[in-house]
């Protein structure tokens, strides 16, 4: 084999827990790679993830991907929960804790022991920056989230709020009720709700990469940009940084 | 972890705790029945109730989706929903909320299923405790009995059988209850649990219950003033009563 078609083989990194983790898992056997990004909706997610997963695939590596909701246990419940608006906010988190927990131990976990590399669209920085919007206790989120396996890359795609708004009125014509935080009641006006949940999501984001040190990446800026800032990281973590 | 009572609640909440087949249900069944009659305001919850909730557990179950983690999450989430949609406000209103099985519950089987304690502990952390916790202490064999006298089919969960202790399910629900007996035993002290003995008769038991919670908790405050609703047909220009006064300071 030619040295231009050699496949990488990533080297397995160092795991752990964030806190008292899941019982029984045998970190030493997750060989694979977790990957995730996190981002506002219109910060363009999915649109990275797609070309990460291209790349990756081309490049012979084995994907799977998780997201937020999609959960056999309670992604459907979630759905109309949060369609009601009628679960009170511990409530909604721990449901929201359960959905993680479910694809973490049966997509997640399996899928790093059987050596690919999962990319998760949001893990649980999304949910937890949320919840302390909504003025809930940052201890308890960390020990909530304690089952959660340390990723090897964590991408915050960070957009203004006012290109946001663009972005996402551009694609649907309308904005997102939650992501509007519209539950907060901090304008009745959905647009100025929007700037401020959002800005307000951006300074939660930032006060969580203080503990989790994430890769703060300028979203702002082109598709190939953002792509090409993503593939240097990923070149490091293939090669065991 | 403070108690309503500690937390200046108007409301009071009592709590039961037991193996399955330990009395617990019947007892606090008359509890609120006695309640009742003498004019309280009371609210009774059960475990594992709330109808938001119960879908997702209900399949979780049936289809053997749970892992121990999801297991206690799952029932975080069901209590959460009870505590701040019902407990809560009627702990704010004055009632005097009866629960059958409270967050020990949690600490006592989650543990016994591989979560971490102070994981489990954290997560509850957001609930006041009881104002009283009766732990209805039954001999093992006796709690097996009652459950197993009828060779009833026991469901997966119930029997432990997750956890791969005996491929009979008789026989790792056995071994599955006598954990979290030891599990409570190790709680009672901690917690303050008003300890019965659910081997002797249901009437010896209520009587206890009763007298404590008269001894600890001051009824009168939690009587309606006013009587009991009217009959349906309320004549025209009749002065309608107010049914949910305060409770008498």
């Amino acid at each position: 084999m030619s040295r231009k078609n050699h496949i990488i083989v990533p080297l397995p990194s160092k795991r752990q827990f964030y806190g008292h983790g899941i019982p029984g898992v045998r970190l030493e056997q997750l060989v694979g790679k977790l990957i995730v990004v996190e981002g506002a909706d219109g910060s363009g997610r999915s649109t990275q993830i797609a070309r990460l997963v291209d790349w990756l695939e081309t490049s012979g590596h084995a994907t799977v991907q998780v997201g937020l909701k999609r959960s056999t246990l309670v992604s459907e419940e979630l759905q109309r929960a949060q369609g009601g608006n009628i679960l009170s906010r511990t409530t909604l988190s721990l449901f929201y804790a359960t959905d993680f927990a479910d694809q973490l131990e049966n997509i997640i976990l399996p899928a790093l022991k059987a050596g690919f590399i999962v990319l998760a669209d949001r893990y649980i920085y999304t949910l937890m920056a949320r919840d302390m919007v909504r003025g809930m206790d940052e201890e308890w989120l960390k020990n909530l989230y304690g089952i959660a396996l340390v990723p090897d890359a964590v991408f915050y795609l960070a957009v203004d709020a006012e290109e946001l708004v663009q972005r996402n009125l551009s694609k649907n014509a309308a904005l997102d009720y939650w992501e509007s935080g519209m539950d907060l009641g901090l304008s009745r006006d959905m647009f100025d709700s929007f700037l401020q949940y959002q800005k307000a999501m951006e300074s939660a984001f930032r006060e969580l990469q203080k503990t989790y040190g994430f890769t703060i990446v300028d979203g702002n800026k082109s598709v190939d940009e953002v792509t090409r800032a993503l593939r240097k990281k990923m070149d490091a973590v293939l090669a065991g940084a | 972890m403070k108690t309503f009572a500690e937390l200046n609640f108007p409301g009071r909440l009592i709590a039961v705790e037991g193996l399955d087949g330990s009395g617990k249900s019947t007892q606090i069944y008359l509890l609120k029945r006695w309640l009742e009659a003498i004019g309280v305001r009371v609210y009774f919850s059960e475990w594992n109730s709330s109808e938001l909730v119960k879908s997702a557990t209900s399949k979780g179950k049936k289809r053997e989706l749970l892992t121990p983690t999801t297991f206690s999450l799952i029932h975080a989430t069901d209590f959460a929903d009870r505590y701040e949609r019902h407990l809560l406000p009627l702990l704010r209103a004055g009632y005097i909320v009866l629960c059958d099985r409270y967050i020990f519950t949690a600490f006592g089987r989650d543990v016994v299923r591989g979560c971490p304690p102070a994981w489990v502990r954290g997560i509850y952390n957001f609930a006041a405790l009881p104002d009283i916790t009766f732990f209805f202490k039954a001999d093992l064999e006796v709690s097996l009995a009652r459950i197993l006298d009828g060779r009833p089919k026991l469901k997966f969960f119930e029997a432990g059988m997750d956890l791969r202790l005996s491929s009979d399910p008789y026989e790792s629900f056995r071994i599955f209850q006598g954990r979290i007996l030891e599990q409570y035993l190790g709680m009672s002290e901690e917690f303050n649990f008003v300890v019965i003995d659910a081997n002797s008769r249901v009437e010896v038991q209520q009587e206890r219950l009763r007298r404590v919670v008269e001894e600890r908790i001051d009824l009168s405050r939690f009587q309606r003033r006013t009587p009991l609703p009217l009959p349906p047909s309320v004549p025209r220009g009749f002065k309608k009563m107010e049914l949910d006064d305060e409770p008498v300071e």
